[in-house]
């Protein structure tokens, strides 16, 4: 397990310089001059030259990339042109944010749709197998803003169950209850396309499982169907099962944005629209990089636990 | 044979028999739904390309007085927005602009992803560490994230959406060609063609990509829907299309503020989506039954 584990932190490095590189050519991809972009035609000459300067706009590109992942290995990010504040922090503190909603998103998508593809594959073509189908045509069709929308219009506007936007009542809140209460509507928005997709490859996964000639064996041993469906069903459907839930986490990290957006959530999400809009690029280089290393190293931890599950795959 | 044994035999005979026809009844099934699909799909490309001549009012003429009117209002069926300008004519060329969002950036991600996946496939060597490398890296973003850091880059706007769209969903086509002609590489057609003295371009052209037509067209099939959906997510973050040019992600994001007095202005653009995206789903599923050996 350490050899294999050595080999894909390995790995890491390629990919992570494929990542900087893209994300340091985004400030680059407009055409035009990057400083009159983020300052806009009022600007002066002398700001121009200033920012020109700080970012070290006149060198070469490959020298500016130099010295911006070398910024970056020590941990600054650059300062924020709109917020004059250094990016890493402020993206540190949004970025809780979004880790709190995306995980427990992906919590609730992969608890219900386990449970679902578990239960619809032990009954296949029962009536909830059939409605878990429709759900997933649905979920796959319907737009996680608008579906955001539509609940907050039902549960915080209509039946002024729970809060509507933010993640604190403006007034007396701070609270754990007060936080959870904020989380349900952006979390369950943010989940409701993954617990489909979790559900059907749950699904196929068991039902492929539960075809084998072990299944058979054991259920002729008469071991309790609880336990061929859990031990033997579940138990070896797991890597496929894992892999679909990796996947949805980089999805929910990305899709944490529209989310954030609609509930006014003070995610990375929200931070990175506002960014581009102001034309913020190190404030929006940061966010991107912050987010795309989480989705690198959730990768990762998905392989790692592949090969846990797995030990076919260490020895590959 | 006893009694017994020629009715097992009937019973045994009978089993694939019911089987086939249950297959063959939810195929029926999943058609007609896949019909329905086609349908809702064709009434709105064709409302689209007939837009400017149906008897719509003006999607752009403001008429304050009028603002937020619910639907079945007297000359404004789906009622108004914000501005008094008529929901239905919005949503009608709001529906021009989102399928040809869809449609496009979705073919472009297609014609670049196909052929890389191509040249990664056929051609061992460099060539295929770089195409391979270029996917692994830009599936090492988040998809959303990466398209919208690429708007970024170019400023937000339609066509820019686009373009971001297209980059980020290539690979995906190119995994998918890639893995199609690593296999036909080996086969004996493509060997004995290679022996009987045809070119790269021969083997490719005749060969190959007759092979690659029915996944592809699955793929892009289904594809089209989620690029539907991901344009309209620029748009409502405000990085696709412009005002008062309206799409429906567009109409959707502007119409939020009004939501709790008119939640129509809201509910029939996600509508919209929601429909054309569950169509285009449909009748992708029906074709991968129809095309796929592998499925059903």
């Amino acid at each position: 397990m350490r050899r294999y584990l050595a080999r894909r932190l390995l790995l890491l490095v390629p990919v992570l310089a494929g990542v900087s590189v893209i994300i340091f050519m985004v400030l680059h991809l407009a055409p035009g001059d990057p400083a009159e972009i983020m300052l806009g035609s009022q600007a002066t000459r002398e700001d121009l030259a200033r920012l020109r300067a700080d970012l070290g706009l006149n060198e070469p590109l490959h020298v500016q990339y130099l010295h911006w992942i070398g910024h970056v290995a020590r941990g600054d990010l650059g300062r924020s042109l709109w917020m004059k504040r250094a990016v890493l922090g402020e993206v540190l503190t949004r970025f809780r944010a979004t880790l709190l909603l995306t995980a427990t998103a992906l919590v609730l998508s992969t608890t219900i749709g386990v449970a679902l593809g578990v239960a619809a594959a032990t009954r296949p073509n029962s009536l909830l197998d059939r409605l878990s189908a429709v759900a997933s045509l649905f979920g796959a069709s319907m737009p996680s803003f608008w579906l955001g929308i539509v609940l907050m219009v039902v549960f915080a506007l209509r039946l002024g169950w729970l809060p509507a936007s933010g993640m604190y009542a403006p007034h007396g809140g701070g609270d754990l209850g007060d936080l959870l209460s904020h989380l349900v509507l952006p979390a369950v928005t943010l989940a409701a396309a993954s617990v489909t997709i979790v559900a059907r490859l749950t699904r196929s996964a068991m039902l492929d499982t539960l075809g084998q000639d072990y299944v058979r064996t054991a259920r002729a041993k008469g071991v309790s169907d609880r336990a061929v469906v859990l031990r033997h069903g579940l138990g070896n459907a797991l890597v496929p099962i894992v892999t679909v839930v990796g996947v949805q986490a980089g999805y929910l990290l990305g899709g944490a944005v529209l989310t954030e957006t609609v509930f006014a959530w003070p995610g990375v999400g929200t931070l990175m629209v506002q960014g581009i809009l102001a034309r913020d690029f190190p404030l929006v280089q940061g966010c991107v990089l912050v987010v795309a290393l989480s989705f690198v190293l959730v990768n990762l931890g998905v392989d790692l636990l592949y090969a846990w599950l797995d030990p076919r795959i260490r020895y590959e | 044979m006893s009694e017994a044994g020629a009715a097992a035999v009937t019973l045994a005979r009978a089993a694939p028999e019911a089987r086939r026809r249950h297959a063959l009844g939810r195929l029926a099934g999943r058609n007609r739904l896949a019909i329905v699909g086609a349908l809702a799909l064709l009434l709105a490309v064709s409302a689209a390309l007939l837009a400017p001549w149906l008897p719509l009012a003006d999607p752009d003429a403001v008429d304050t007085p009028n603002r937020l009117r619910p639907p079945l209002t007297a000359g404004h069926t789906l009622g108004t927005d914000e501005f008094g300008r008529d929901l239905l004519a919005r949503l009608v060329w709001g529906a021009r602009v989102s399928l040809t969002a869809g449609a496009l950036s979705a073919a472009a991600a297609m014609l670049i992803g196909v052929a890389l996946g191509v040249l990664g496939g056929f051609y061992t060597g460099w060539i295929e560490t770089v195409v391979m490398r270029l996917t692994d890296i830009l599936m090492a973003f988040p998809y959303v994230l990466l398209a919208i850091a690429i708007v970024a880059g170019l400023g937000p706007g339609l066509r820019n959406a686009m373009v971001a769209i297209a980059i980020v969903g290539f690979p995906f086509y190119t995994r998918l060609v890639r893995g199609v002609v690593l296999s036909l590489r080996e086969r004996e057609f493509v060997e004995a063609a290679r022996a009987l003295g045809a070119s790269d371009a021969v083997i490719l052209g005749r060969h190959v990509l007759p092979h690659l037509l029915s996944p592809v067209i699955v793929a892009f099939s289904l594809d089209v829907g989620a690029k539907i959906l991901a344009t309209a997510g620029l748009s409502f973050l405000g990085l696709g299309t412009q005002p008062p040019t309206a799409d429906w992600g567009s109409m959707l994001a502007t119409g939020r503020q009004f939501v709790i007095l008119s939640p129509h202005v809201v509910l029939l653009p996600g509508l919209a989506i929601f429909v054309i995206v569950l169509a285009l789903n449909l009748v992708g599923d029906a074709l991968r039954d129809l095309l796929d050996p592998r499925v059903g």
